[in-house]
């Protein structure tokens, strides 16, 4: 294979669970060619400290983001729903475990 | 804040249309004009908003970044030399175990910092390069020798421990993938400086030689270790821009006196003598005077006349072309394995 | 005659010798790595290494009964007191030297703490039971880089093809056994390395051919490892590594 040009290889995002039950959380990024090497790499970076169960690794460009210019017509609509929350509702007094 | 200045519908579908397929650059800063842009920038930042890699910034902002995280990046990577002389050394296993674990440490911190760096639109290989052909720095300490094993001692009770001062301030920088780097690297540190205060501790109440070499460590480094924050408020030409966008929380002269502040004591602990005759305690300012640094030795060193520049750089640039078939294997194997795939 | 008791030392001292060694040229690749995720992972195997070494050298010591320390019998032993693998001490080479060598010897180690699970020596089974988490993990590493090598480049697969070629008459060494082995053997302490040869035979033999890599023929193999025999190469190890305990005799670190 002529064709490659000597590189640190592709940015794969880590994410850890730390205990069974929890969600996976992002843990931060690191470079791989293949997904064992990937997988690898996050035990050795990311797991030194007893920090985990579980990884997931996924290449950095099969994430799709929204944009900061998405951020008023995604975010900003859900601020005036108060009734998603379940203190806007008024319970009769005395009333328990609801 | 961020409000958009026009609400033209076929604007907004231009935008849409941009942001969709792909034209770079397009967001709502573009309705702005460049001084708008700074100030809704700046009130972010006033409001403790941390920035993100796909928010708009200042080129300036991006390049101070780009200077700082990879200079920080690169200094863990160095600086995994100067105690890499002293691992298959170590007197104890213990002590080789503790040392190797916290040379990883910086390997891993490398990697973060080069991960938060990236974010900024240059590769690792990029950053690499730089450092390799001089046009990036890392910090002058790592081109100061370790001479004996008391080296170890100073280096993680000095060294680490200034760099500790620096690192727990930069936690609250602005940029937010730099400030997640460094939580992550500030919880990982705190077992450093720790380490290396036990070793030169150890030998301050050991043997006459033992005594003798911790002395010589703390003689060698303490000076060294003050010239880590760069020099005088009143000569640094980057701390305007850095501080009024909160990429540097404290001043250079802020934490160096920090530091000073809080190793005093830990040298009087351990019965070592800092090697400064000026150093004394100043009751109106409630810190501790000192002498004056040789800034030309800090120059000098920075501009490549250390005592170990060359050595540090060789020994980057042999591992790294020693790697080089390695990951153009790995590469290759990939290559094959998609291609491979996409035939199943 | 020698008895169960020096039987059992020597044999800690085997385990944790190979150990140490292997651990402290894993070391010298501190700051070497081809990346910097490798370097991270290659320290990790040493700090492993160095792990299982201590626990080791530490039950050796205290089986003597002398009042030594982990420490004495690292640092205060010289080149023919020393039971390591032949295969251990090898220099690191390149990079696919190093993985050649290491696959080789996990995989050794693999089988070998597996069955090593079951001694009827507590300290020994709980050693394995715990060792052989590590030991799995680098052995999946190494192998995985023998095949990335192997099936990579013309280059890298030229180049681990010689590594395995070179490494090869130090791979007899491995499966030696003497006195010694007969009697853990019999106190169901030790196990018989024919058996670990055959389950080393086939990790080996499976890896190499994802590899597109040949198995060298078995020819003429080097041995020593029971008498304290050795490469020159130990003595500089040993050097390097015991400097200061043997400068500075009564120093405390």
């Amino acid at each position: 294979m002529d064709n490659i040009k000597d590189n640190q290889g592709d940015v794969w995002e880590v994410f850890v669970q730390s205990k069974p039950g929890l969600p996976h959380k992002h843990a931060g990024s690191l470079h791989a060619t293949d997904k064992e090497m990937a997988l690898q790499n996050a035990r050795d970076l990311y797991t030194r400290r007893n920090e985990g169960t579980c990884i997931w690794v996924v290449p950095s460009n099969f994430i799709v983001s929204s944009l900061p210019e998405d951020s008023e017509s995604f975010f900003d609509p859900s601020d005036d729903k108060i009734y998603r929350h379940p203190t806007h509702y008024v319970m009769p007094e005395g009333a328990k475990h609801i | 804040m961020l409000k958009k200045s026009s609400t033209d519908k076929n604007q907004l579908f231009v935008d849409y249309f941009f942001v969709k397929f792909g034209q770079p650059n397009k967001n709502i800063y573009n309705n702005m004009d460049e001084q708008q842009k700074l100030d809704a920038f700046q009130a972010k930042i006033d409001a403790e908003i941390k920035i993100e890699p796909k928010d708009w910034m200042p080129e300036e902002y991006r390049k101070h970044l780009q200077r700082q995280i990879s200079q920080h990046a690169h200094s863990e990577v160095i600086g995994m030399q100067p105690e890499g002389n002293w691992v298959l050394r170590a007197p104890t296993l213990r002590a080789k175990v503790v040392l190797l674990a916290k040379i990883q440490d910086e390997a891993g911190h490398g990697q973060y910092l080069y991960a938060a760096g990236e974010t900024l639109g240059k590769s690792r290989d990029e950053f690499i390069e730089e450092l390799q052909t001089e046009k990036a720095k890392y910090s002058s300490i790592f081109n100061y020798p370790t001479l004996t094993w008391a080296d170890m001692g100073a280096v993680g009770w000095l060294v680490d421990g200034a760099a500790i001062v620096n690192q727990v301030s930069l936690q609250r920088t602005s940029y937010g993938p730099y400030a997640r780097a460094m939580v992550r690297i500030c919880k990982e540190e705190s077992f450093h400086q720790r380490q290396g205060y036990e070793i030169i501790a150890h030998m301050a109440k050991g043997t006459p030689e033992q005594k003798a070499m911790a002395q010589d460590a703390l003689n060698r480094l303490w000076w060294p270790s003050l010239m880590m924050f760069g020099p005088h408020d009143a000569d640094s030409p980057n701390l305007g821009n850095g501080v009024k966008w909160k990429i540097k929380r404290e001043t250079n002269d802020e934490l160096r006196q920090k530091f000073i502040d809080k190793t005093v004591h830990q040298a009087e602990v351990i019965g070592l003598t800092i090697p400064d005759p000026d150093l004394k305690w100043n009751e109106e300012t409630g810190h501790y005077d000192y002498g004056k640094i040789d800034w030309d030795e800090f120059w000098n060193v920075v501009k490549g006349n250390g005592p170990c520049n060359k050595q540090r750089l060789e020994h980057h640039k042999r591992a790294h072309n020693n790697g080089k078939w390695v990951r153009e294997a790995a590469l290759a194997y990939a290559q094959k394995q998609k291609a491979k795939q996409m035939v199943a | 005659m020698m008895t169960q008791q020096d039987a059992l030392i020597n044999y800690c001292l085997r385990l944790g010798d190979s150990s140490l060694i292997l651990g402290q040229r894993m070391a010298e690749w501190c700051s070497n790595g081809p990346t910097l995720e490798e370097d991270i992972a290659l320290t990790n195997v040493s700090l492993d290494l160095f792990g299982q070494a201590r626990t080791m050298l530490a039950y050796a010591a205290n089986l003597e009964g002398k009042g030594k320390t982990e420490d004495d019998l690292a640092y205060r032993r010289s080149e023919r007191e020393y039971y390591n693998t032949l295969l251990s001490e090898r220099p690191n080479g390149h990079f696919g030297d190093t993985i050649a060598r290491n696959f080789l010897h996990d995989a050794f180690l693999y089988h070998l703490y597996t069955a090593l699970k079951n001694s009827k020596d507590e300290t020994i089974a709980a050693h394995a039971a715990k060792s052989i988490k590590e030991i799995a993990y680098h052995l999946r590493h190494t192998g995985e880089w023998v095949v990335r090598l192997g099936d990579g480049t013309e280059e890298s697969h030229q180049k681990i093809q010689q590594s395995f070629d070179d490494l090869w008459m130090f791979t007899g060494d491995l499966f030696e056994m003497n006195e010694v082995d007969e009697l853990l053997i019999k106190a169901g302490i030790a196990v018989d390395l024919n058996e670990v040869k055959k389950n080393w035979d086939s990790t080996v033999n499976e890896v190499l051919q994802r590899a597109t890599l040949q198995r060298p023929k078995d020819d003429y193999m080097q041995t020593g490892r029971l008498q304290g025999m050795h490469s020159e190469y130990l003595g500089h190890l040993l050097t390097d590594m015991q400097y200061l305990q043997r400068a500075y005799p009564d120093a405390t670190w």
